[in-house]
């Protein structure tokens, strides 16, 4: 069904890890938060209506990154976390039921006690938490993040680690151990009966790398083994980042590569229903 | 306690009979082939219409009045709801009673001839409201400029009913159906004799000829319905009848008046009475009540005014402001959805969308769950509704409040008000900073004004200062222009069906208005924040403007510039509240435009925000367009941020969003709007216009606009059909902020 274009990555397609981006790489320790910007208005990135806060920094070099600025630690807000949250409330009247805050980046993982202290203070105001993230941080820090969050949005670009290194600049296992460490808690969690996370799995189709079959079957193969997913999101590769790589002078590698087609989307929405997932799709 | 059975108190029916409906939208049924029938005949006719640029013909050689037409029909037979302006759909009737000359120029620029007799009768014999109001400006001193110019034509204050009607004025058309017009005339005359005994003031005396004048309009009313068939003398008997009886109440008003805005009040819950006893009598079934509403939308949709060409600039779109006001809560904390608030929504979907009536869901976080996901459904589906907050409103006009044109409160059949257009306050900080002199028509406006201090870099505190102290003398001329014009409304072109179904004692509010306040405001914020320098010509005009450093925008949730917005509301009709109004009316104030934005922008240079000349205003009390760059919420906040305990005549936002920015299914959209509309609500907003569109639809109906004959989307406070706009009203629409994530 799937055409296998690349046993391996395509060495144009590449990210090269710069000294410089090696430099911007590594965690941030500070409690005071370094912001990059806000959306007040948040339908896409999460359940609800959120506030999405978009976190400098990024412990990735995604090649097809969509938010290239908020990567070199240049351009940002310093904020502290009862700073942050005063912002949040003004928007608290607008989340409803299901709404809340998002903290996107970036990545939260980057700056992990300045959100660990935010996500305490949303706690305290009743504010519903979704992290975005790759999950590239260590057992420690995940651990403890895990009581402060409503929802983790967890995504991995490629089964292959080969592969992933190419698309991100960085290996995959961590990012594996890390989801089955989070499903473990999960698991130990809904046996206390105690609240635990909900779990969504964002899923990039990049065509010729995560749509090939056989990426495909890792992922409905990793899917079952982890469990508790809540929703797979399928987000289609788009370019509408581009243009902040070449403003920044990079070079975008992924050019030559265009968004999927609608229908190959449905095609793997289908399948992935087919296995018993419930799957969130923009129409 | 008296009930509605001893007095006039349609509110005291409603709140005794209505039934508050929880469920959802499931019992609605689909259109009946009458239905069908009748709306196809009326499509035709409409697309007609738009083919002949929106006008089919006019009744030149008839006045209009309650009974001057025979009875018109769209397809008699398959017909449930009768009547209409004329004796023909979508012909236009004149009505000289606001102003002869414009009538007769209308006609003329749009290819007829006004019946010579008609211009002999209102030119020389009858003096109208137009020829009065400007017998007064001619003898007052202060309405010429220094230069001996009409202030009017300075583009300051435009749009003032000062050469048509006023409108702003809903009868409680109710009232016919509840109790039949003989009680209705009954009463008027029991109001007389109270008067009997008075001394003969001024004022006794003119109330005594309005109550003269309410009772022959209602004795009109009915003649009027007897030529369809129909004795409303008595009350109706059953939903049908309701609907008919109201909807000949509301159809003398239009073959009456001409005013910009003719609304129909709120109507949901008294409807919905009646037909819940017919439902459950089985009288009639779902599908044939939703038959007569949708035949009774069919006709608001045709209702047509005589305008101007040049009126289409101010008012774009051939709007008649038929405003519904629909659901909200009781003030005993019980909510007033019923079936027929769900029914009337419906005929977006029976129907398709359209513009008229304009819909108003008088929001509130307290209505059912079910109810706010129909509104934000249709309203995703249709871009055709408005959202105003009932919370707000309810504490100044109780739970039987209607909306008059687009944002303006009042309680049906006891407050009535007096229209004000709105005045460019850009303009006004313009004529400070050029010495009182019009930047474009370079005209002496205002004589003896000291020239500023600080000419290179304006100086914040002196511009601020002196503009605050400018508005009063905006505010007198422009309350003194009002009293003037309602003064002569009143005796020259009254309402007389329209007054005759309010009370004999009721509430009058002065509305006012302010076009411009985002530019006004980013204005104020560049000088405070950033360095601003005039550029000036030879002239000692300001042509232009420097900009160095950045500066708050209003629309960002900023509150450094917000509170320059709400100060600016606050400053101004504190300066109207001290100059007293005509017939004691209370002063409000709107921040609405409606479309005159576009004018608006057209006859103003450069202001200091960076706007340039020419270059339309936002529309109401929007931010800038391309200036709120916060997301959609920051910019919401700033606006529910103006204070509506000063702004009490509203304040309107227009907002529009992709459907991929709104979420990531029908589902999400529609409890992410409905969200939305709670949270703005809560934090004070007062009115949302809600657009959920792409602007590529926009771009493709300028131009192939055959393919969108419905298309409906909401400007400032109503909805148009968007290919009816002009091609620079479209292009303002589209250069909008359209919320989006990318």
């Amino acid at each position: 069904m799937f055409e296998f274009l690349h046993k391996s990555a395509n060495k144009d397609h590449c990210m090269v890890v710069t000294q410089k981006d090696q430099e911007h790489m590594s965690p941030m320790d500070g409690t005071t938060g370094m912001i990059h910007s806000f959306e007040t208005f948040g339908a896409l990135d999460g359940p609800g209506l959120r506030f999405v806060v978009f976190l400098e920094g990024c412990p990735l070099r995604c090649v097809f990154c969509h938010n290239r600025d908020m990567l070199d630690l240049k351009d940002y807000m310093k904020m502290t976390p009862a700073q942050l949250l005063a912002t949040v409330l003004d928007y608290k009247p607008y989340f409803g039921k299901k709404g809340g805050v998002t903290v996107s980046g970036g990545d939260p993982v980057f700056q992990p006690k300045f959100v660990l202290e935010f996500l305490k203070l949303c706690r305290k105001n009743g504010i519903h938490t979704t992290l975005d993230t790759s999950l590239f941080t260590s057992e420690k820090n995940l651990k403890t993040l895990v009581p402060y969050t409503d929802l983790f949005m967890v995504s991995l670009k490629h089964f292959d680690s080969e592969i992933h290194r190419c698309l991100t600049g960085v290996p995959n296992e961590i990012i594996l151990k890390n989801i089955h460490t989070l499903n473990n808690i999960i698991e130990q969690g809904k046996k206390l009966k105690k609240a635990t996370p909900r779990l969504w799995f964002r899923y990039m189709v990049l065509p010729g790398y995560t749509d090939t079959s056989k990426n495909l079957k890792a992922l409905v193969e990793f899917l079952h083994k982890t469990k508790n997913w809540e929703l797979i999101e399928l987000l289609p590769y788009h370019t509408y980042g581009a243009y902040k790589w070449e403003k920044l002078g990079l070079k975008y590698t992924l050019s030559d590569i265009k968004p999927p087609e609608i229908k190959d989307i449905l095609k793997i929405k289908k399948m992935l229903e087919k296995e018993g997932f419930k799957v969130l799709l923009g129409d | 306690m008296a009930n509605w059975q001893e007095t006039i108190d349609v509110r005291d029916f409603i709140s005794k009979n209505y039934k508050p409906y929880d469920g959802d939208e499931s019992f609605l049924q689909g259109p009946t082939k009458n239905t069908l029938k009748v709306w196809d005949t009326v499509k035709n006719l409409l697309q007609k219409e738009f083919k002949k640029k929106g006008l089919l013909g006019i009744d030149t050689k008839t006045v209009s009045t309650i009974t001057s037409h025979k009875p018109g029909y769209i397809d008699q037979k398959h017909e449930s709801i009768f009547g209409l302006q004329t004796d023909k759909p979508l012909i236009r009737a004149v009505k000289p009673g606001g102003g002869i000359k414009l009538v007769e120029k209308t006609c003329e620029d749009l290819g007829y001839k006004l019946d010579p007799k008609i211009s002999e009768i209102y030119g020389k014999y009858v003096l109208t409201h137009n020829d009065a109001v400007f017998d007064i400006y001619k003898s007052w001193a202060d309405f010429y400029t220094p230069v001996g110019k009409f202030f009017r034509s300075e583009d300051i204050i435009t749009g003032l009913p000062d050469n048509y009607s006023r409108g702003r004025i809903i009868g409680d058309y109710r009232r016919i159906a509840l109790y039949g017009i003989d009680r209705l005339v009954e009463e008027r005359k029991k109001d007389e004799q109270k008067l009997c005994g008075k001394y003969m003031t001024e004022e006794n005396m003119r109330t005594r000829i309005y109550f003269h004048k309410h009772i022959q309009a209602l004795m009109d009313i009915k003649t009027m319905a007897a030529s369809y068939g129909f004795d409303i003398g008595k009350p109706a008997t059953d939903v049908k009848e309701a609907i008919q009886w109201l909807y000949f109440g509301y159809l003398a008003a239009v073959k009456e008046q001409d005013g910009a805005a003719m609304s129909m009040g709120r109507i949901d819950a008294f409807i919905d009475i009646f037909a819940e006893k017919d439902l459950r009598s089985k009288k009639y079934s779902e599908s044939e009540v939703q038959q007569f509403v949708d035949d009774f939308v069919t006709k608001l949709r045709i209702v047509r005014h005589l305008r101007h060409p040049e009126y289409n600039a101010l008012f774009a779109g051939d709007p008649t402001w038929i405003t519904c006001a629909l659901a909200g809560i009781s003030v005993s904390g019980k909510h007033m959805v019923t079936k027929t608030t769900y029914r009337l929504l419906h005929t977006l979907t029976n129907l398709g969308p359209a513009p008229e009536p304009n819909l108003t869901i008088l929001w509130s976080p307290k209505l059912p769950e079910n109810f706010k996901n129909y509104a934000a459904k249709v309203s995703v589906k249709t871009s055709s509704l408005q959202f105003e907050s009932d919370d707000l409103m309810r504490k100044y006009h109780g739970d039987d409040y209607a909306i008059a044109c687009c944002v303006s409160g009042m309680t049906v059949g006891k407050q009535m008000q007096f229209f004000g257009a709105r005045c460019n306050l850009p303009k006004l900080l313009l004529l400070l900073i050029n010495g009182g002199k019009n930047e474009f028509t370079r005209n002496l406006v205002i004589k003896d004004l000291p020239k500023l201090k600080h000419r290179d870099v304006l100086d914040y505190k002196e511009v601020s200062t002196r503009f605050f102290k400018m508005m009063d003398w905006l505010a007198k001329k422009y309350v003194e222009t009002m009293n003037i014009i309602h003064y002569s409304h009143d005796h020259h072109h009254y309402e007389n069906s329209e007054m005759a179904l309010h009370d004999a004692e009721i509430h009058r509010f002065m509305a006012f208005g302010i076009a411009g306040l985002s530019i006004v405001t980013d204005s104020l914020s560049a000088i405070k924040y950033a360095k601003v320098s005039p550029v000036y010509d030879k002239d000692g005009i300001a042509t232009d403007f420097k900009i160095d450093g950045e500066f708050p925008c209003y629309g960002n949730n900023d509150d450094r510039v917000d509170k320059i917005a709400v100060e600016v509301c606050k400053k101004f009709i504190t300066a109207l509240r001290k100059y007293p109004a005509y017939k004691n009316a209370e002063h409000t104030l709107s921040i609405l435009t409606i479309t005159s934005n576009v004018v608006y922008g057209k006859h103003t240079g450069a202001t200091p925000d960076g706007r340039k000349a020419w270059e339309p205003f936002a529309p109401g009390a929007n931010p800038m367009h391309g200036r709120d760059k916060n997301g959609a919420l920051a910019s919401l906040n700033s606006v529910a941020k103006l204070p509506y305990d000063y702004c009490r005549d509203g304040i309107s936002n227009t907002f529009s969003i992709t459907p991929e920015t709104l979420g990531k299914s029908q589902e999400a959209r529609v409890e992410n709007l409905s969200n939305m509309l709670d949270g703005y609500f809560i934090k004070g907003g007062h009115h949302l216009n809600v657009n959920v569109i792409n602007r590529a639809v926009l771009e493709d109906a300028m131009k192939k606009p055959w393919k969108y004959p419905q298309l409906t989307i909401r400007v400032s406070g109503y909805a148009v059909n968007f290919i009816k706009l002009t091609e620079e009203q479209q292009k303002e629409v589209i250069s909008r902020t359209f919320h989006k994530t990318f």
